[in-house]
């Protein structure tokens, strides 16, 4: 390829002090992506949107919230009714908090579906796990901040975890609340933690995941490296550019996904007591615990994994085992593109024994949700534990029966 | 794998149950946030027979008259009934809790998220619910609110309302088959339908006050969504002219 032409005036100055025009070409302009990508590649896009409306919105937020016990329920009623179109920003961050982790499910199944984490794309893999993991303990710092019966003994399960752990436990609640129950210490340190640590790192690792993302490039649905067949300009023959063809080709998912996102801002912001649960709409009320504590949904299918356990095991008791197993969950994705030994990445070339294990992944990921939001009965918890046990069957026997299974041939090209 | 089917079936049935039973006590009703009449003469209800102890400490009288489109002037004089209060000043009324408190055993509370908190459904069917019971200290009984101890205020518009099956009570109280045919046995001001339109004013007009800002968010919403429309029939096309190229 010709070195493009050295451009004049003002891109000129800047390019001679910073890559402006290297960047563009490096990561949009000639950054080459399969041209078979389908609609499951768009929730990255859309995590990266609904990110920065999260930024925007929590900023303005920032501005009329009052992060005390006495103030911060009351000022989110005056963002809702005083500041001038507060109620659409705080919908708008409500919302944007179940959407963000509405796409990033749905990413991280596109990537469970294709073998997107499989080598050379490993570390696109850890550093999105690493942000999954921030954007929880983001969501659960800021659930905090509206002090309202939800938030408050939310945080208090929550938090109660950290004294499961034995001997240290009690200390180290203690020392995450910044008090004995959570209170105002808490609520002090989860806004500064929600408005200031958790953005710079969860930026700092959306950074990392989109550069080690441009090293190796793109997965496709196929599964199979464009960059291995390329023309005689040093193009790959099945790739394209990321501009203009995915950014006009995502614009049309963005706009899809805004209607829907705004129909609910606009007309569901509680999105059926799941998006603002309606205890919350109580101020938070330290002697009174509700009848039902759930947390938000999202964080549902681990908080029944944690409830699973109620038995003890190698003499550790069955609320330190719990915590273990609900660790253990998230932990066991971080090492997922070492426990996956098929020589195939797509689920459209791997055996049925994958195929059949990814579908009981995902449904028990789902019934295990659901369970996390129904309170606990002795069926459901039977339920619970089986489900728990099929979800870790899915990653532990992974290095069996992807060596196992008879694979179907890979073609060499992309097929659309 | 398949007693597992058998047994998550089994298990989602009494869920469908439990629903229907906590939903047997409440009347359903849906809000019309558009029916002025209907949220001002919600107002008008609210301050006469609640506001005296139920504040909204959230919503401003300027906020409500400008919502329901009620003149200024209007306002303060039939509305506002406290000098000491402004036009922009929230819906307080002169009761202290503690002084609630020691009348009621408990203090009314400030009722400006109470439609987002417990739903419309239970206020209206809250509000519809009270019966005559002698043994209670107010001598009315809810059939949503076991023993509130909050008076049937509404009574003089109601009149009184008696459980139809009384004999099945001391029993039922308990839960179980619990009697709910009730009926005004002294008439009050207003015709039964006309008393069950007031209670659906001033739970329309609480479910304004629970979020006010639903109003806008109606007004706003469908323009919003027709521009993100046209804009996506725009990004279509224009993916598809460049996509032409690509085979």
């Amino acid at each position: 390829m010709a070195a493009p032409e050295k451009p004049g005036g003002l891109l000129g100055w800047l390019d001679a002090r910073f890559p402006v025009s290297r960047l563009w070409r490096d990561h949009l302009a000639n950054y080459y992506v399969p041209k078979n990508l389908n609609i499951w590649y768009i929730f990255g896009s859309l995590a990266l949107l609904v990110l920065v409306n999260q930024l925007l919105t929590g900023i303005w937020l920032t501005m009329s919230y009052r992060p005390s016990p006495e103030e911060a329920f009351a000022s989110i009623e005056y963002i809702m009714r005083d500041v001038e179109w507060g109620w659409l920003i705080r919908y708008l961050h409500t919302t944007g908090a179940s959407a963000l982790f509405i796409v990033v499910y749905l990413h991280m199944f596109r990537g469970l579906l294709y073998g997107s984490y499989k080598a050379p794309r490993e570390l696109v893999w850890v550093f999105g796990m690493a942000l999954y993991l921030i954007l929880m303990a983001e969501a659960f710092m800021g659930y905090l901040l509206p002090w309202g019966q939800m938030s408050y003994w939310g945080a208090q399960v929550i938090t109660s975890f950290f004294s499961a752990v034995p001997s240290i436990g009690p200390g180290l609640a203690e020392w995450v609340r910044g008090d004995y129950v959570v209170s105002g210490a808490t609520l002090n340190r989860f806004f500064a933690l929600h408005v200031i640590a958790l953005p710079l790192v969860i930026l700092g690792l959306v950074v990392l995941h989109i550069v080690a993302l441009h090293e190796v490039g793109s997965n496709n649905p196929d599964g199979i490296e464009i960059n291995a067949l390329k023309d005689d300009a040093g193009k790959p023959v099945d790739g394209i550019p990321f501009h203009p063809y995915y950014t006009v080709k995502d614009l049309v998912g963005v706009a899809i996904f805004l209607f829907v996102f705004c129909g609910v801002v606009f007309y569901f912001p509680e999105g059926g007591g799941f998006f603002i649960e309606q205890p919350n709409f109580a101020p938070a009320d330290p002697l009174n615990t509700p009848d039902h504590i759930a947390p938000v949904w999202y964080f549902t299918p681990f908080y029944a994994i944690l409830r699973g356990v109620n038995f003890s095991l190698l003499g550790l008791d069955a609320r330190f085992l719990g915590v273990v197993f609900m660790g253990g969950a998230i932990a066991v994705l971080f090492v997922l593109p070492w426990l996956d030994r098929s020589p195939v990445r797509s689920m459209r070339y791997k055996g049925w024994m994958s195929k059949l294990m990814l579908a009981v992944f995902i449904a028990s990921f789902v019934a295990l949700g659901v369970l996390g939001v129904l309170p606990p009965t002795p069926v459901r918890t039977r339920l619970a534990q089986l489900f728990t046990v099929l979800y870790f069957a899915y990653f532990l026997l992974m290095p069996l029966y992807t060596r196992l299974e008879k694979n179907r041939p890979v073609p060499k090209r992309v097929t659309g | 794998m398949k007693q597992y089917v058998m047994a998550l079936f089994l298990w989602l049935l009494p869920m469908t149950a439990m629903a229907q039973e906590e939903a047997r006590n409440v009347t359903s009703m849906s809000p019309d946030l558009q029916d002025s009449a209907s949220l001002q003469n919600g107002l008008k209800l609210y301050v006469n027979y609640c506001l005296g102890c139920h504040t909204l400490s959230y919503q401003r009288f300027s906020r409500t008259a400008d919502d329901l489109g009620i003149p200024e002037a209007l306002m303060k004089d039939s509305v506002m009934f406290s000098s000491s209060l402004s036009f922009n000043d929230a819906m307080h009324n002169a009761l202290s809790d503690g002084d609630a408190a020691q009348w009621w055993g408990a203090a009314p509370p400030d009722l400006s998220l109470t439609t987002r908190l417990r739903g419309v459904d239970w206020v209206y069917s809250f509000l519809l619910g009270f019966y005559r019971d002698p043994a209670r200290p107010t001598g009315v009984n809810n059939t949503v609110y076991e023993s509130v101890a909050m008076p049937n205020v509404l009574e003089p518009l109601q009149g009184v309302q008696e459980l139809d099956c009384r004999q099945a009570r001391p029993l039922a109280l308990g839960g179980g088959g619990r009697c709910q045919q009730l009926s005004v046995t002294a008439p009050g001001e207003l015709s039964p339908d006309a008393f069950e339109k007031a209670v659906y004013d001033i739970t329309n007009f609480l479910a304004y006050v629970g979020e006010p800002s639903r109003l806008k968010a109606q007004n706003i919403g469908p323009k919003v969504l027709f521009f993100i429309f046209v804009f996506s029939v725009f990004a279509y096309l224009l993916k598809r002219e460049y996509w032409k190229d690509v085979r």
